[in-house]
């Protein structure tokens, strides 16, 4: 006869349970309180108290005081075991309601799912994963670019089929309410700028040229490439969290049963609207930084009005508008593009949604950051 | 109708948005192990009352009362307290998405017990396979039908084995024979726990297996109606009550 209680700890005092009777036929006597917030014993004692030679176990709840999952929970556990051992259980000792809630609990087979639970494996098994699905996405990307292209020739043709007011909300959306925060960060950049060359030029006497520094690199560089960075996590993001929203609630999928391609309604407004603003925006930002410089070079570096707006003038060429133009327009085509792009791969759940807005700012950012080097190298070389 | 004590207890409760009244005057009382059932057509404010009784929305005026305990007057901490005991299942399941089934029913456990991994991880297995998700662990709410996340739901609401159970149709969205089977489940708590289930339902043919006693929600009047037992209801209830029981029949 085998007694076990639970072990007494901080919890008011639970059940036990008693096993006796032969070997082959065992009588497990539950008692007291099985509740789950008290001390009750592990089913591994019950289980080490069934012998090699058990063929059957009943029960005696006689003098069961109370009992909630605690109970239940762990009687699954047995039935499991002696299922698996080959043991016979008679419940006709538990109470009605027992008898009851675990015929339910086993009403339903267990789903034995492959796959389930596998081990991430070690570091160089990770990124070989994350290799392969990178890989794996390419022709995903290249199958979305195709799909836009064909878009494009579809506008071009007058066959795309989105709605203007769209196209109008859009470009409201990423241009005139962006202008905030997009003249706070270049005026702060031109700002930097501004200093960071009066640095430098103060040693050889060359202050006025701060006026070259900022004007150049605001209107060729830096201004599109602000921007482009401000858009990709400004509305980037904003475009794949709305579409993988809609991805979510199958919005999408209702466009393709009706026939009207996603890309058309849904992607090229929202592209046509960043290629439209971004430049534009560019400009803005551009000429937001040469205002902080021309403030900080005549506040600071006793610089005059008139000499820093002549210096401007010279320093400024037209091919550098088109340079910062030209570079705004793909930047804001990069951003439009991941954001639509992991908006349409989105899965459907919250999470998913979250991911695609992440991964939407990085992959925008970083094709915007390889479309500017590859650019300015090019530039170089054409000198332009 | 028994004449138990009162389980939950709510009185002259208004709901309103703003200026819009959604239910004025709603008072009832829900008896311990009962099955009790709030029903309306769409739009009737059967949400909003399940709001006012779980502590997500304050009533305009009205109390709720739980073993006679002001629900919305007493202090937060108070409060925070009487939800534990309240298990609640929302209509699409409101599973945390980011975390396994396992997860999802586990938590409450892990917050509010001192019970160790091992018999959580017990519990928890038990409750999925009573609502037919045995093996389900380690699946993402992603990766489930609507019907297994509302299962899924109903078995996060039973983990702490609550005194009360709310829940808010549990029935739309199902196959007759899972919705069957939730009504089997919701019965068996009941008589097996002695839980008090509280369902917020427009189903007609759930609404007549389980409840035991009910109300109407009156979208045109902004009223309830008291109707009893659904059963009864049925054939001798209030005529508003009997058309939207009859599908608009009688």
């Amino acid at each position: 006869m085998t007694s076990v209680a639970a072990p007494p700890a901080g919890r008011e005092a639970g059940g036990k349970f008693e096993i006796r009777g032969r070997a082959e036929d065992l009588l497990v006597v539950l008692s007291g309180r099985w509740c789950l917030g008290r001390n009750l014993p592990s089913r591994g004692a019950l289980e080490e108290g069934l012998g090699a030679a058990t063929r059957r176990i009943a029960f005696d709840a006689s003098g069961l005081e109370a009992w909630d999952s605690g109970l239940l929970a762990f009687l699954t556990g047995v039935l499991k075991t002696c299922a698996a051992r080959g043991i016979g259980v008679d419940q006709a000792g538990l109470p009605e309601g027992v008898r009851r809630l675990l015929a339910m609990s086993f009403a339903v087979p267990e789903q034995k799912l492959a796959g389930r639970g596998e081990e991430r494996g070690g570091f160089f098994v990770r990124v070989g994963k994350a290799s392969l699905e990178l890989i794996r996405g390419a022709p995903a990307m290249l199958g979305f670019l195709g799909e836009i292209t064909l878009s494009f020739v579809r506008l071009f043709g007058g066959r795309a089929r989105f709605r203007m007011s769209d196209l109008w909300l859009e470009v409201e959306q990423v241009g005139p309410r962006a202008l905030p925060i997009v003249s706070v960060i270049s005026f702060l950049v031109g700002l930097i700028l501004a200093y960071l060359g009066a640095d430098q030029l103060k040693q050889v006497g060359a202050q006025i040229f701060i006026a070259d520094l900022v004007a150049i690199g605001m209107v060729r560089e830096v201004g599109a490439l602000m921007t482009g960075i401000i858009i990709a996590g400004r509305t980037g993001a904003a475009f794949a969290a709305q579409l993988g929203t809609m991805q979510v609630n199958e919005e999408i999928d209702a466009f393709r049963t009706l026939g009207i391609s996603p890309i058309d309604f849904l992607v090229l407004p929202r592209l046509l609207a960043l290629m439209l603003m971004v430049p534009l925006l560019t400009l803005y930002s551009g000429f937001v930084g040469m205002a902080a410089g021309l403030l900080v070079s005549t506040t600071i570096f006793d610089i005059s009005l008139f000499e820093y707006y002549n210096e401007t003038l010279r320093a400024l060429e037209l091919k550098h508008f088109w340079v910062g133009l030209s570079k705004g327009s793909v930047y804001g085509a990069m951003v439009a593009f991941a954001g639509c792009l992991r908006g349409m791969q989105c899965g459907r759940s919250a999470e998913a949604v979250g991911e695609a807005a992440t991964s939407a700012v990085v992959t925008g950012i970083l094709l915007i950051t390889i479309a500017a080097s590859v650019m300015t190298i090019v530039y170089y070389q054409l000198d332009i | 109708m028994n004449a138990g004590p009162a389980h939950i207890e709510v009185r002259d409760l208004t709901m309103a948005y703003g200026d819009h009244v959604v239910q004025s005057g709603v008072s009832f009382s829900v008896k311990a192990g009962d099955v009790f059932v709030i029903m309306g057509g769409n739009g009737c404010g059967k949400t909003t009352l399940m709001r006012a009784l779980i502590g997500l929305q304050r009533p305009s005026a009205g109390t709720v009362r739980y073993e006679g305990e002001d629900f919305w007057a007493v202090a937060r901490e108070d409060r925070e307290r009487m939800k534990r005991r309240l298990g609640i299942m929302f209509q699409g399941g409101a599973l945390w998405s980011s975390l396994t089934l396992a997860e999802n029913v586990a938590l409450p456990l892990a917050e509010y017990t001192d019970l160790p991994p091992a018999r959580i991880a017990e519990v928890v297995s038990f409750k999925l396979a009573l609502v037919g998700l045995a093996g389900f662990e380690e699946f993402y709410p992603s990766e489930l039908s609507g019907g297994m996340k509302k299962r899924a739901g109903l078995a996060r609401a039973m983990a702490l084995d609550p005194d009360t159970l709310i829940i808010d149709e549990p029935s739309s969205g199902l196959d007759p024979l899972t919705a069957r089977r939730l009504d089997d489940l919701i019965l068996a708590l009941r008589d097996s726990l002695g839980a008090t289930i509280v369902v917020i339902s427009h189903d007609l043919a759930s609404i007549l297996a389980i409840g035991s006693d009910s109300i109407f929600l009156d979208a045109d009047t902004h009223t309830m109606i008291p109707t009893g037992n659904p059963r009864e209801a049925l054939l001798h209830g209030d005529p508003k009550v009997r058309h939207f029981l009859t599908r608009g029949g009688a």
